[in-house]
């Protein structure tokens, strides 16, 4: 089964040896990729239908929440640190992405990009709060309760004085540039690092 | 019944080695009582070790001798089940202490031939895996591909992964903790002085004579079955509804279902197990805490153990080993880095859960063994 897009940048930016923990790791899909390539996957993953799926399928899975558990692990436990699409559902991202790396000198953090134009779109001309592919969940019920756009990040982290080593952004399936990230990218992927 | 018990015959080795124990104290020789399931291969690989519960036996995946019900996990162990008896040679030993054929407080004594009773040194969970150790050295099963156990069995996996992080590739806890809590010594301790009360009991020594302390046994056993069931559980298939009457008595027969299901589980009970073994063992339990030898830091226990793959799993209605411990354990591999896996599972059947039909158990037990299910 072909990888979602998003995580297969991942896992092709992931060197074979590395251990790594991916927080909010659903049913383990990312991680099997990871472990065919020898890498030493764990992960976290709060809800315990997907830690079964996980760990029946021989990963080495957690249940526990982000916004609580990273706490338990050991500095620099792990080369990388993953975060895909769960940093807009936390409770406080900017200590989510402290305590990623705190764990890992490195971390994938990957979120759906509230600043693309559609979504811009939708409230411009609709007044609502959109719902698209990748936020297909209305504001009532959305587990997404941080909404953030690419430029926010990169403000975040500047303000922290974290690194990016790399980025990567998302229209459906395709990349599109840097430059054009803040409008056109649906999904934005970054490598970030400590400095 | 005690005496019929004892004299059932089972699958044991008595090996002629010293047992040191916890206490100081040592076992001359000891004799393990056991059932083995599939094919053993030829690099001795495919070895799980089943370690089973309090009032467990190693009639695993087999009918009971005594009462003749099938094997106490037998929806979990057999050919094509999650530890699949195709793949794995499976190992049950009786725990050292108990009744079914292991060294315990029923064993004669070698020079006077009486049964020891509380002469039987008092022992560790610890010390129950020793002997296990010794049974697979016998067997020549140099690494075990895993150990799994429930309850107490959870504890001798976790003694297992501290004492002997070599011999194991994997351990799977199922409702169980790394330490026996203040409440947990509380309800063995209700059930040792009901025991020690029963004028039958003798000190001990009731296995010559005519009278065993079988009240006494069947009061502890309804004070711990009630532990090892939820509220919600117990309301569900008693509530308070009447035993075989339309109206209360007036009086102090079983006058509820419920009363008259924890006699009847009480006295079912003394028909299979030996009063002096449950005291052994409750003791056992009791002093267990992996933390102890290393200033109550649990990471401590597991510094050596960082390559074994545990797997823990907990159940949400399980109150008396409850998810917090599992947790406490979860967090200390985690500190050592060790590869571990958790889950709460939902279950409506509170400690004895990890008995009975929950699906996703199935499926993590499989996974963690190393195959689908």
């Amino acid at each position: 089964m072909a990888l979602r897009p998003d995580l297969a940048i991942i896992a092709g930016a992931v060197p074979a040896g590395a251990r790594v923990l991916d927080v909010g790791c659903g049913d383990g899909e990312l991680m099997a990729a990871l472990k065919d390539q020898g890498v030493d996957a764990r992960g976290l993953e709060i809800d315990p239908a997907n830690v079964t799926a996980a760990i029946a399928r021989g990963q080495s899975v957690v249940q526990g929440d982000a916004n609580r558990d990273l706490a338990d692990y050991p500095g620099d436990a792990f080369d990388y640190a993953i975060l895909s699409q769960t940093l807009q559902t936390t409770e406080r991202p900017d200590r989510v992405v402290d305590e990623l790396l705190r764990i890992a000198p490195r971390a994938f953090v990957s979120f759906p990009n509230f600043a693309h134009w559609r979504i811009r779109l939708a409230l411009l001309w609709g007044g609502r709060m959109p719902v698209t592919r990748l936020l297909p969940v209305a504001w009532y019920e959305t587990p997404n309760i941080h909404h953030v756009t690419v430029s926010d990040f990169r403000d975040l982290l500047r303000a922290k004085g974290v690194g990016v080593e790399a980025a990567w952004y998302l229209s459906g399936d395709k990349p599109t540039s840097d430059a054009a990230a803040t409008w056109r990218a649906e999904h934005a992927i970054f490598l970030i690092s400590r400095r | 019944m005690a005496s019929l018990l004892h004299q059932i015959q089972h699958h044991s080795v008595t090996i002629a080695a010293s047992l040191p124990l916890d206490s100081g104290q040592s076992l001359p020789a000891v004799t393990i009582a056991y059932q083995s399931y599939g094919a053993l291969n030829a690099a001795k690989s495919n070895a799980v070790l089943i370690c089973h519960a309090l009032t467990g036996d190693q009639y695993v995946a087999s009918d009971h001798p005594a009462t003749g019900k099938p094997g106490w996990w037998a929806r979990m162990v057999g050919p094509g089940k999650p530890i699949d008896t195709d793949r794995f040679h499976v190992i049950c030993a009786n725990v050292l202490g108990s009744c079914m054929g292991s060294s315990g407080p029923a064993t004669p004594d070698a020079a006077t031939g009486t049964p020891l009773g509380m002469a039987f040194p008092v022992i560790t969970i610890a010390d129950m895996v020793r002997a296990q150790a010794m049974l697979l050295d016998h067997l020549g099963i140099a690494r075990l591909h895993a150990v799994v156990g429930g309850s107490m069995g959870g504890m001798q996996a976790l003694a297992w992964a501290t004492s002997y992080p070599k011999r194991l590739a994997s351990a799977v806890v199922i409702a169980s903790a790394a330490r026996h809590s203040a409440q947990n010594i509380a309800f063995h301790e209700v059930g040792r002085q009901a025991i020690m009360a029963d004028p039958d009991w003798q000190d001990g020594q009731y296995y010559g004579s005519a009278r065993a302390p079988t009240k006494g046994l069947a009061v502890a056993r309804m004070a711990a079955h009630i532990t090892y069931l939820s509220e919600e559980g117990l309301t569900e298939k008693f509530g308070r509804r009447l035993q075989a009457r339309d109206i209360k008595s007036f009086g102090f027969d079983a006058d509820f279902q419920v009363e008259s299901y924890l006699r009847h589980q009480g006295l079912a009970f003394t028909d299979r197990f030996d009063a002096n073994a449950y005291l052994y063992i409750t003791r056992a339990m009791d002093y267990f805490d992996l933390a102890d030898p290393h200033d109550g830091r649990l990471s401590g226990a597991f510094t050596a153990a960082k390559d074994v793959r545990f797997t823990l799993v907990s159940f949400d209605t399980d109150w008396l080993y409850p998810t917090a411990e599992s947790r406490r354990v979860v967090q200390a591999l985690q500190s050592v880095g060790a590869s571990a896996s958790f889950v709460e599972l939902s279950a409506p059947f509170g400690h004895d859960s990890f008995l009975l039909d929950v699906p996703a158990l199935d499926r993590i037990v499989a996974g963690a063994l190393g195959g689908g299910f």
